[in-house]
């Protein structure tokens, strides 16, 4: 990760260097601590609340916990030297999937090219509208039904082989990625490499955030190219949702599915 | 519609579901005139395979008429009287291009749990575990095709249902054996399991040129139909020793190729079959390879031994010394149906074969929870059990 900050647009500079702030020596506590330190901080300042100035204590105490937790950094781990942050595996900031299409390049290119293509496999985008040769707008579905929406330009294209993309200032999420396309001899089909990088906000929404964005995994990523491959393959992507079956919970789930999908 | 629902070990039940309808714009609604149930049902009747839910419809032999077709469907329109492949293949993968159909990349919906079992997905497969797709089965009025411009093939009038039907899986599954052992003029092949599909590799070993097959069970009328039926030479393994009869019969060589056709849930009298035999009790093992077993030891130096017989998970104690010290060859896999619907409807329509001779017993589908018991339990003489809707 540690190439991405620089790699980011002057004009997006001050939110980098926040990110790279926080994901670098001054954050010491794990994402996943972190939250437990918010929650269980909330509980101590809201039980110190209900109690008599006896249990001022626990009042600081858990907002010292929140503190802790919103702002990732803990002075006692500091003062001991501990760090339990970066030990997450950092799929929250950086994702890469990797499949093979049956078709030759262009064909490929050119599907992935049409921007407006993208929500029919990213289970996460609600849509995208080109705004011209470079430029393009994305709405994905955010936490709570909240969309966030972002504003991207292409940096780098080269015709059948590599896409880069990023996203312009004022994005709800920065977001940055990379696709590159190589055609395989003999008709072997192509080979696709996507790699999505992502800056969260601070604050709570940034906490918030990072929670939704746990559901993006590589797995959701790499399910997201089988559909790309199965659309331009097969031209369509293979279901079983509302099918048939004996009783009445399991197609009752599958619909419920198809309406949050 | 009524259709043949699935609830457990030892449960099934014919159930009031909906009807299916077109999901995307490559399927098919399929009006059933004639369902089977397949031995590898068995395997789901026993809870042997994993992913089942309650509630799942049945079946992946099935046939019928056409009633609507989805908006890509080039090939086929209503009316037509199809039988449709028990794989379900998109006809573009890189699989299905070079005619490894089973092996279908874009036909599972549910790959990602079937890679995390075997590494990479199979095809998807109609009434076969979540795990292979979670496609409602046929053993039912109607059902759904997926892909149908590619699977279903078109069945001329002169032939009646009963000789068409195990084009489907059993027919083209025991082909598919006899073919994995690349029978050269005068070979000898054992067949491991005188069910249908060992009926069915049985006569096509002799279609494919073997001087001579030898059959294995202990059931008697299975036997009897391999004798008469298909002119093998017939073993009942509970009142020989399999390997010193199949050296003897072969004068000390060896059978050139031996074919598995029982799969995971394999009966013996022997020591490592009722270890096997315990050891799935306890669920301590997935399967039961006795007759796998068997297979490896008795076959040739330099031989091959094909597996149609369906394996699910992780096998104890495979002979694999003696498979590499014999240079054997092992080939196995679900059917490349596919690949087989229209030479073998050439070979039914030229009178090479009536594949109706299997049948023991045609049932409702109504009746579908009574021919599932019979069925393994061998009772009533049963082999193969046709379900009409």
């Amino acid at each position: 990760m540690s190439e991405h900050p620089a790699t980011i647009p002057r004009a997006q500079q001050t939110r980098a260097i926040e990110y790279h702030r926080l994901t670098d020596s001054y954050v010491n506590v794990g994402n996943f601590e972190r939250v437990l330190s918010v929650i269980g901080g909330g509980a101590l300042a809201l039980y110190g609340l209900r109690r008599s100035l006896g249990h001022l204590m626990l009042m600081l105490g858990g907002g010292a916990l929140i503190y802790r937790g919103l702002t990732g950094h803990c002075e006692a781990y500091h003062t001991m030297g501990i760090t339990t942050a970066n030990q997450e595996p950092s799929q929250s900031s950086m994702l890469e999937a990797t499949i093979t299409v049956n078709k030759p390049a262009p064909e490929v290119y050119r599907f992935w090219r049409h921007l407006e293509n993208h929500p029919r496999f990213m289970k996460h985008l609600e849509s995208v509208i080109s705004l011209g040769e470079k430029r393009s707008h994305w709405v994905a579905r955010g936490p709570l039904h909240m969309p966030l929406i972002w504003d991207a330009e292409v940096v780098e294209e080269r015709e059948n082989a590599l896409l880069s993309w990023r996203s312009l200032p004022g994005a709800d999420v920065d977001n940055m990625g990379t696709v590159r396309f190589r055609e395989l001899p003999n008709g072997r089909g192509t080979e696709v490499r996507l790699r999505l990088a992502y800056a969260l906000p601070g604050g709570i929404t940034g906490v918030a955030l990072a929670k939704f964005f746990k559901t993006l995994t590589a797995a959701q990523l790499q399910e997201d190219l089988r559909h790309f491959k199965q659309i331009i393959e097969a031209g369509e992507m293979p279901t079983i949702a509302n099918q048939p079956a004996a009783g009445t919970r399991m197609s009752r789930t599958m619909r419920e599915r198809e309406v949050r999908a | 519609m009524k259709a043949v629902c699935w609830y457990g070990s030892g449960d099934v039940r014919v159930e009031t579901v909906p009807e299916p309808r077109i999901l995307n714009p490559r399927d098919a609604i399929v009006k059933v005139t004639l369902a089977a149930i397949c031995g590898s049902d068995i395997h789901l009747y026993d809870g042997c395979i994993p992913t089942m839910r309650k509630g799942d419809i049945l079946g992946h032999e099935f046939m019928g008429e056409v009633v609507e077709i989805g908006s890509e469907v080039k090939h086929l329109r209503p009316g037509d009287r199809v039988v449709v492949p028990f794989t379900i293949a998109c006809g573009q993968c890189f699989f299905c291009t070079r005619q490894l159909w089973s092996l279908c990349d874009n036909s599972n919906p549910n790959a990602w749990m079937a890679e995390k079992v075997y590494g990479y997905s199979p095809a998807g497969l109609f009434g076969y575990s979540h795990m292979l797709g979670g496609y409602a089965g046929g053993q039912a009025e109607y059902v759904r095709v997926p892909f149908a411009d590619v699977g279903p093939i078109k069945i001329p009038a002169s032939l009646r249902d009963e000789q068409v039907l195990f084009l489907s899986d059993i027919f083209p599954t025991g082909y598919m054996a006899a073919e994995n052992c690349h029978i050269q003029q005068g070979d000898t092949i054992a067949v491991w399991g005188c069910g249908p599909v060992g009926q069915f590799a049985i006569r096509s070993a002799y279609m494919l040129g073997a001087h001579h097959v030898i059959a294995i069970d202990r059931i008697p009328e299975r036997l009897q139909m391999a004798k008469t039926q298909g002119e093998a030479t017939v073993l009942d393994y509970q009142e020989v020793d399999v390997s010193e009869a199949l050296k003897d019969l072969t004068a000390g060589r060896g059978p050139d190729a031996c074919i598995d056709a029982v799969g995971m849930e394999a009966h013996g009298t022997s020591l490592d079959a009722m270890y096997d035999q315990a050891k799935m009790a306890l669920y301590l093992a997935t399967d039961r390879l006795h007759a796998l077993r068997q297979a490896i030891q008795a076959c040739r130096k330099g031989g091959t031994v094909s597996i149609p017989g369906v394996y699910g998970g992780l096998l104890d104690k495979v002979p694999l010394g003696a498979a590499f010290a014999k240079s054997l060859t092992l080939k196995m896999g679900q059917t490349h149906v596919h690949r087989y619907l229209h030479p073998l409807l050439a070979r039914i329509e030229r009178g090479d074969i009536d594949p109706a001779f299997v049948i023991t017993h045609r049932l409702r589908l109504a009746e579908a929870p009574h021919g599932y018991a019979i069925f393994r339990d061998k009772k009533d003489h049963c082999i193969k059990i046709d379900l009409q809707p």
